[in-house]
């Protein structure tokens, strides 16, 4: 019996919850952690007589998603359907969605198959949707708490075909996912504040076979790494269950990370008749070819393009690229540092960026985010490096100084006399006072101490305070 | 009391020779000694009336007047005004007090209008007789052991007794229009999405309407003209220019051509068909010219009605649940149980009985056999009515098949949904509609229904007013409310 090669199908369905100011249909603010039912308006609440108002916004992100995954169908006419179900998190008793008329359909997203290669997968659709309450089942003994801040959250429900073959593949394409949207800053990403949670159908068959099997729905899992463990979990017991002669049975199961396992929330049988039908108080919103258009300035290059810009044409190392590129406002500040660069080579700013800057940024416990400084003072300060008017040690102190502060580095450099001594006269005037003053050491040095040397040259650049260009130093020494 | 319209009523404010006071006083002597008996309003609201009285007095000093400040109005018990209950007529929300005024409610309270009740209807809107209360069922006031019509009923009574001068109400499938031909009262129901639905409980939210009830055209023309215009509230609010429906109330309608649709005529009672053939010819003697016309779709719509209007309201009403605001049932013992009692105890039987119809016309499996075709008939209709209006101006026709029928004559859901055959093909089609009084037969009030084209409200309300130059049936009061 366990001869049988099992082959594992997973399709995806990630939520993202859009990064707009106000609700999918109100304009009811949308900061995660306020105290509970302090963001909910009259809509939210489900008041009678109160009417849902489309929020703009929310269409354009969801046409720069389409765009992003090269979709083929951006929908010309969006319309929203009501999904019928009781649950106290969703006082209307339904929710606002796309069942028929999905905004995107038929992208396609690449990742790194298990085999190493590039695999190609598809995506069904993504649809807009509005975000449920949350039900509080822990805080109070006698009762359970609502709490509606979340209702009417804008999402983006990214539908995936079957198209992943295991727990890794799975992984990687939320991933990718995760890039995109929050590249697109779409979607804060956070996915401890629930922002970014999928819902992952399972099933599996015997290697070869055609038809799918039978498939469970994990539900909300919230991270990375639960998404692994609670896919490898559930293919095991799939296996166990066919290979004990019985049916997987199609049901929704949930994840207990705790626990470490997946168990049944309701089966088909049980499953809600959603009754969807046309929301009336929605119209239909017409999108012409010119306002898609439009939303492809918003797209930016991705961190795969990126990282192959990086390498080829900077030259930079592919690991140095992976990391810049991958984040997202880092690689924003490369690339303005870049473009300013005069002098300097692109690999000079991927060097300091992931060296001093990074030190100093833990140093100060802070963030890219916090812009310390700007694009345009990191290339003046390269370039002045490259251009030899400072050491590479003076650099560092520059950047000390250029932090928080508004001046280029070419100001603070000539207004702390930082720039390296390159006058060669001035230099030589320089050892040779220091000649003077040891004689004896002079002496050793001429009669072929190298150590004797190396003390000139520390010297100089003691008494320059790192100023003096160590090569000029060492020539002028040479030819004395 | 003699009938004067809103311009008299309003000069004589304007020259005080009558103060907002007087008029309120007037009126509110009337209510206490009809309303009762003939429980047309579910609750008083004598403070909002203080209160708007010495704005629109202010406004009336300031010479700041509209020409509706200070008439007196009430509000179809559906409209959400703040502080004060709005029950829809319902067990459910016989506690419920709205927390903001509905767009409608503000723009009339803005003209100046003084709110003295909320007014009884069928249960959420649903029903004919107005026999579908929480709060009791509407006496016509032509004949107490006789309905008013529904779901405004309430509306209809109070302007036919002479309690208000003008009253809000709603129509969903003729929910303004038979109670007005029932009650002997002018009412219209203007295009779909020119009165902003924001604020009105919704029962079905593709084809619910404001509208009003008053005793004439004209008074009709004034108060819609303040109702309606674009609300950014409601996404499907018409995006057109506010209009002054009055303006054009003294054109000639002579050459304007009106259909008539024979097999309505036909289909209806002698007694009601030879008045409403009356009514007619008195328009052909005002110089309109006939043009017969055919809706061949029209006969289906009473069923494609009953599917999506159900099907709308079994969505709407699920709000209503026990939890936040409304009837919750004592001791639930779990969340399915506060649920299941909330919406049994809370609910009337016809509303129940229209939810079950809708869930199930959406059910997996049934979508397409009902909800589906029944768009596709709406559709159709609607083509109907745009392939006649390429011949006439507006079309003229019955409003019910009977007058007022008696409490309890109609046991049978099916029977009193026919009520609405002659009125449902309209408001499908979301087009302006309006019902005046034709005169009597069996001492009872008719009707006869004008439709007009998309946004044509003053089209339709102009020949109701020409009509009403001529004749005087607009101005009959039932005996025992002349005073």
């Amino acid at each position: 019996m366990s001869d049988i090669q099992w082959e594992t199908v997973i399709g995806l369905e990630i939520h993202t919850q859009l990064k707009t100011k106000s609700k999918l249909f109100a304009g009811t603010d949308t900061t995660y952690g306020a105290s509970p039912n302090s963001q909910v308006s009259l809509l939210e609440a489900a008041v009678p007589g109160t009417l849902p108002v489309f929020n703009e916004k929310v269409l354009r992100y969801a046409i720069r998603f389409g765009l992003a995954v090269g979709a083929k169908v951006i929908a010309k006419e969006s319309r929203f359907d009501r999904k019928n179900y009781f649950y106290p998190d969703s006082p209307k008793g339904y929710q606002i969605t796309q069942l028929n008329h999905p905004i995107v359909e038929h992208g396609l997203l690449a990742i790194q198959g298990d085999d190493g290669k590039q695999k190609k997968i598809r995506i069904n659709r993504a649809h807009i949707e509005e975000d449920a309450g949350k039900s509080v089942h822990d805080k109070y003994a006698e009762f359970s708490g609502i709490d509606l801040n979340r209702c009417g959250t804008p999402l983006i429900e990214i539908v995936s075909e079957p198209d992943l073959s295991s727990a890794k593949e799975a992984v990687a394409y939320m991933k990718e996912i995760h890039t995109i949207v929050t590249h697109l800053g779409i979607c804060d990403g956070n996915m401890q504040e629930g922002s970014f949670r999928c819902d992952a159908n399972v099933s599996i068959r015997p290697k070869g076979q055609q038809r799918l099997g039978t498939r469970t729905e994990l539900k909300n899992i919230n991270s990375f790494r639960f998404v692994e463990k609670a896919i490898n979990l559930e293919v095991k017991r799939q296996i166990k269950v066919i290979e004990s002669g019985q049916k997987v049975v199609q049901e929704t199961r949930l994840y207990d990370a705790d626990k470490h396992e997946t168990r049944s929330m309701r089966s088909k049988e049980e499953a809600n008749d959603y009754r969807y039908f046309p929301d009336p108080d929605l119209l239909p919103v017409h999108i012409d070819q010119a306002y898609i258009d439009n939303e492809k300035q918003f797209i930016p290059e991705f961190p795969a393009a990126k990282i192959q810009r990086y390498v080829k044409d900077l030259g930079i190392k592919t690991d140095d690229a992976n990391t810049i590129a991958n984040d997202k406002e880092l690689s924003l500040f490369f690339d303005d540092t870049v473009v300013l660069l005069k002098q300097a080579k692109a690999i000079s700013v991927a060097n300091i960026l992931l060296g001093e800057y990074s030190a100093l940024l833990k140093a100060k416990d802070t963030g890219f985010e916090s812009q310390p400084i700007k694009a345009s003072q990191l290339s003046g300060l390269l370039d002045e490096l490259a251009l030899g008017n400072i050491s590479h040690k003076i650099s560092k102190v520059v950047l000390e100084k250029l932090w928080d502060s508004d001046l280029t580095a070419t100001t603070i450099i000539k207004q702390e006399g930082l720039a390296q001594v390159s006058d060669s006269s001035e230099l030589e005037a320089i050892v040779k006072d220091l000649i003077s003053k040891n004689q004896s050491q002079f002496q050793e040095y001429k009669e072929g101490n190298m150590k004797m040397f190396n003390f000139f040259v520390g010297q100089v650049m003691k008494g320059t305070k790192g100023r003096a260009n160590p090569t000029q130093v060492k020539s002028i020494l040479e030819k004395l | 009391m003699e009938f004067k319209g809103i311009k008299q009523t309003a000069k004589a404010l304007a020259n005080k020779d009558i103060s907002v006071q007087e008029l309120h006083d007037m009126y509110l002597q009337r209510q206490k000694k009809h309303a009762g008996d003939l429980n047309c309003f579910i609750n008083d609201t004598p403070e909002i009336a203080k209160n708007q009285i010495q704005i629109a007095q202010k406004r009336i000093n300031d010479n700041h007047a509209s020409l509706l400040t200070g008439i007196p109005l009430v509000h179809k018990d559906l409209f959400c005004t703040q502080d004060i209950h709005t029950t829809c007529g319902s067990r459910m929300l016989e506690n419920f007090v709205a927390p903001y005024d509905a767009t409608i409610v503000k723009n009339l309270s803005d003209a100046g209008t003084v709110t003295m009740a909320k007014a009884n209807m069928d249960e959420f809107a649903m029903g004919s007789s107005n026999e579908n209360s929480y709060f009791g069922a509407v006496k016509n006031a032509w004949n107490h052991n006789r309905v008013p019509g529904g779901s405004s009923g309430g509306s209809a009574v109070a302007v036919a007794a002479g309690l208000v001068p003008i009253a809000t109400g709603s129509d969903t499938g003729g929910s303004i229009r038979q109670p007005a031909a029932l009650c002997g009262v002018t009412g219209i129901k203007p295009t779909y999405g020119r009165a902003s639905r924001y604020g009105m409980v919704a029962f079905a939210s593709s084809l619910d309407q404001a509208g009003v009830f008053a005793r004439s055209a004209q008074d009709c023309a004034y108060v819609l003209s303040e109702m309606c215009g674009f609300d950014n509230k409601d996404s499907t609010s018409a995006q057109v220019e506010k209009e002054n429906f009055s303006v054009s109330l003294g054109q000639s309608i002579k050459g304007l051509k009106v259909g008539i649709i024979p097999e309505w005529m036909d289909s209806l009672p002698e007694s009601i068909k030879l008045k409403t053939e009356k009514s007619i010819q008195k328009l052909v003697d005002l110089g309109v010219e006939l043009v017969e016309i055919k809706l061949p779709t029209a006969h289906l719509a009473v069923s494609a009605y009953y599917v999506i209007a159900p099907a709308e309201c079994s969505s709407n009403l699920s709000r209503f649940d026990g939890v936040r605001y409304g009837h919750k049932c004592d001791n639930p013992k779990d969340l399915n149980d506060l649920y299941v009692r909330s919406r049994t105890e809370g609910f009337g039987e016809e509303v129940k009985r229209r939810i079950m119809v809708g869930t199930w016309a959406l059910s997996a499996g049934f979508y397409d056999a009902y909800y589906r075709k029944a768009q596709k008939i709406r559709r159709l209709i609607s083509e109907d009515f745009a392939t006649a209006f390429e011949k006439v101006d507006i079309i003229a026709g019955p409003v019910a098949p009977e007058v007022a029928f008696e409490f309890n004559a109609k046991k049978d859901p099916v029977s009193m949904y026919k009520e609405d055959i002659y009125t449902i093909p309209s408001s499908l089609a979301g087009l302006p509609c309006l019902s005046m009084p034709i005169g009597l037969v069996d001492g009872l009030p008719v009707g006869l229904q004008l439709i007009g084209n998309k946004l044509q409200e003053a089209k339709i309300l102009n020949v109701a007013h020409q009509y009403q130059q001529d004749t005087t049936f607009h101005k009959l009061v039932a005996e025992g409310y002349y005073e």
